[in-house]
């Protein structure tokens, strides 16, 4: 039984984080390939978020998975698991060929997140606007019990159209729950949602989520969620402020990372074809691996 | 109602501070209507371990999960109405799909629910959680019972839903009973027909079976406090040895006892049955006596429905 101790929070260099972003995109791209399902513009908008938190930020044990200390993340957008399973496998909570094992039955690596599956996982998610509720209960369970750890909440910004998140948002700022930061991943594109005038891509699923929070009584930091540096900022000054909650609004691209995908509402769900993974490993190649 | 008719609602308001001196990890989470469920008395002995979550029981439910990965036992005090529909959703996936130990406490329950009528009266709670996988699902009969139950559930570890009624009732379970999860309990015993009831209705039960006696039939009652998992020995043992079965719950009659009786006969012992409960219909605010007299729910119900089937079953046997 591992001890409080066993506790450790990464601090990788940016050139780090960013290596490691990139080998998890391509692991995400294969992944889906072989799997033959699964959601691809999410997981690339949010990579960079999760590497930052695992490589750099949460107070974590992979040998000691649910140790009673540890920070908690909850993907509230369960439908970019395979991002999770990445940066976890890369992070030493599962082997990385078990990526393989995506999707599959019997899997560890559920279409959605399933904390009976995996251990690691902190909560189940999947059906949309749930996470925030949950990462009250365990910032509330800390605080009850005198606990230090931190409640780390990821969201979509078309996941916040559910009305569960408000009524979240709410009860988090009633209760001043500065041990708790929800990130909003604010890729801007939707699954389907509104057509944009010139046709050819969506409006945003939520318009200026900054204010919405700002207006429930949340300290709101406005990021880029591809720029490493500014991350770790970020999550500095959300947990340095001790009135209430912090969200993050992580300005992201969907598709993040590969040219033809970027910014392609299209690309929410598609599978990456062969040839389409030999022109994205080019793109996500390491600098010293080009030529 | 008689002067020694005991409130579920205050048992299971006193419950949970007797058990929050007991359980220092117990903590409540309320719907804005702790001074309706009796959850205000946890609060008055333990405010630090009751958290008031306002009118969102989506919110409320998740909360409950997150506090239950991290070692509190979380009740949930709000009506049934609300419980079981509209927070199913997080109910399904953070609570039951995890199999986290969240005590989910339906007040208000059934149609007697102080004349608020259809908005707030819950029908079809247990056929909804009965339907839940992994969900323990409970509907005690007494205030006596309640309190029992609630003791049990504290040592059992899987999500469950208890169902309590608003007004006092009688006690019907014998001195010394001890509630034991998927465990029923014979009531009475009488060899010509097998009354199966659950909740509160058990006290009708008793009556319809006080009522048969005097008309010369002999019935047993069987009370069935854990509708899953359900007591299939009892209910098959009790069909070996009468001559049909009458359901009886405050309840819709799809779904909640009679569905789930039915289900256990058909597989085990394939028995002529009645159920008595709500007849697929929604209620109507009213008086106690006219909503069970209107909805079908008095012990007169119950000996008609007994009457139909033993006339039926001599005529089939002769």
């Amino acid at each position: 039984m591992a001890t409080a101790s066993a506790l450790q929070r990464e601090s990788r260099s940016i050139s780090e984080l960013e290596g490691l972003s990139r080998q998890a995109r391509r692991l995400i791209l294969e992944s889906v390939h072989k799997s033959g399902a699964g959601h691809i513009g999410g997981p690339l908008s949010v990579t960079d978020l999760l590497v930052s938190l695992y490589f750099a930020e949460l107070r974590l044990d992979p040998n000691d998975p649910v140790n009673e200390h540890r920070d908690r993340i909850i993907l509230s957008k369960g439908h970019s698991s395979i991002a999770l399973y990445t940066v976890m496998a890369l992070r030493g909570y599962l082997p990385v060929e078990e990526l393989a094992t995506f999707d599959q039955i019997n899997s560890r690596l559920q279409g959605h997140p399933d904390l009976t599956a995996l251990p690691g996982l902190d909560m189940s998610t999947g059906s949309l606007g749930q996470g925030l509720s949950a990462g009250i209960g365990m910032a509330l369970g800390a605080r009850l019990k005198g606990d230090d750890f931190h409640t780390w909440v990821i969201l979509g910004d078309g996941e916040i159209q559910e009305g569960q998140v408000w009524e979240a948002a709410f009860v988090a700022a009633r209760y001043k729950l500065a041990n708790l930061t929800a990130i909003v991943d604010a890729n801007g594109l939707p699954q389907f949602g509104w057509p944009d005038p010139s046709g050819h891509t969506r409006e945003t699923p939520f318009d200026d989520p900054a204010a919405k929070f700002r207006a429930f009584g949340w300290n709101v930091i406005e990021v880029d969620g591809h720029d490493h540096a500014a991350l770790l900022a970020a999550w500095a000054e959300a947990k340095a402020y001790t009135d209430g909650p912090t969200c993050v609004i992580a300005h992201t691209v969907k598709g993040k990372g590969v040219s033809f995908m970027e910014g392609n509402y299209l690309w929410h769900a598609q599978v990456p074809t062969q040839d389409d993974l030999d022109k994205a490993g080019l793109e996500l190649a390491d600098p010293e691996e080009r030529s | 109602m008689s002067a020694n008719d005991v409130q579920m609602r205050e048992a299971w308001g006193q419950g949970l501070v007797d058990l929050g001196a007991q359980y220092r990890n117990l903590v409540v989470l309320d719907g804005d209507l702790a001074n309706s469920t009796r959850a205000d008395m946890f609060h008055t002995a333990y405010p630090d371990r009751f958290f008031e979550m306002g009118i969102a029981e989506q919110n409320m439910l998740g909360v409950a999960a997150g506090l239950a990965t991290t070692g509190y036992i979380p009740w949930i005090s709000t009506f049934a109405a609300f419980l079981a529909k509209r927070a199913l959703d997080q109910i399904r996936l953070v609570i039951a799909q995890p199999g986290l130990n969240v005590k989910m406490a339906g007040s208000y329950s059934g149609l007697l629910t102080s004349k608020t009528g259809k908005t707030h009266q819950s029908v079809e709670d247990i056929a909804v959680f009965r339907a839940m996988p992994h969900v323990v699902t409970i509907a005690p009969a007494d205030a006596v019972e309640l309190r029992s139950a609630m003791a049990a559930m504290m040592e059992d570890e899987r999500p469950t839903y208890i169902r309590i009624t608003r007004d006092a009732g009688p006690v019907v379970v014998p001195d010394g009973y001890e509630f034991e999860i998927g465990k029923a309990v014979l009531l009475r015993d009488g060899a010509d027909i097998g009354i199966v009831s659950t909740g509160v209705q058990t006290s009708r039960a008793l009556a319809a079976a006080d009522l048969l006696e005097i008309a010369g039939v002999s019935a047993s009652v069987l009370h069935v406090p854990t509708i899953k998992p359900i007591d299939v020995d009892a209910i098959v043992a009790l069909a070996d040895r009468t001559n049909g079965i009458v359901s009886a719950e405050d309840h819709s009659i799809i779904g909640g006892l009679g569905g789930a009786v039915a289900e256990v006969l058909a597989e085990h012992r394939p028995t002529r049955m009645r159920r008595i409960g709500i007849q697929d219909t929604f209620g109507e605010s009213g008086p106690n006596d006219a909503l069970l007299e209107k909805y079908g729910l008095t012990p007169n119900h119950i000996v008609e429905a007994v009457n139909d089937l033993l006339a039926l079953t001599s005529v089939t046997t002769r």
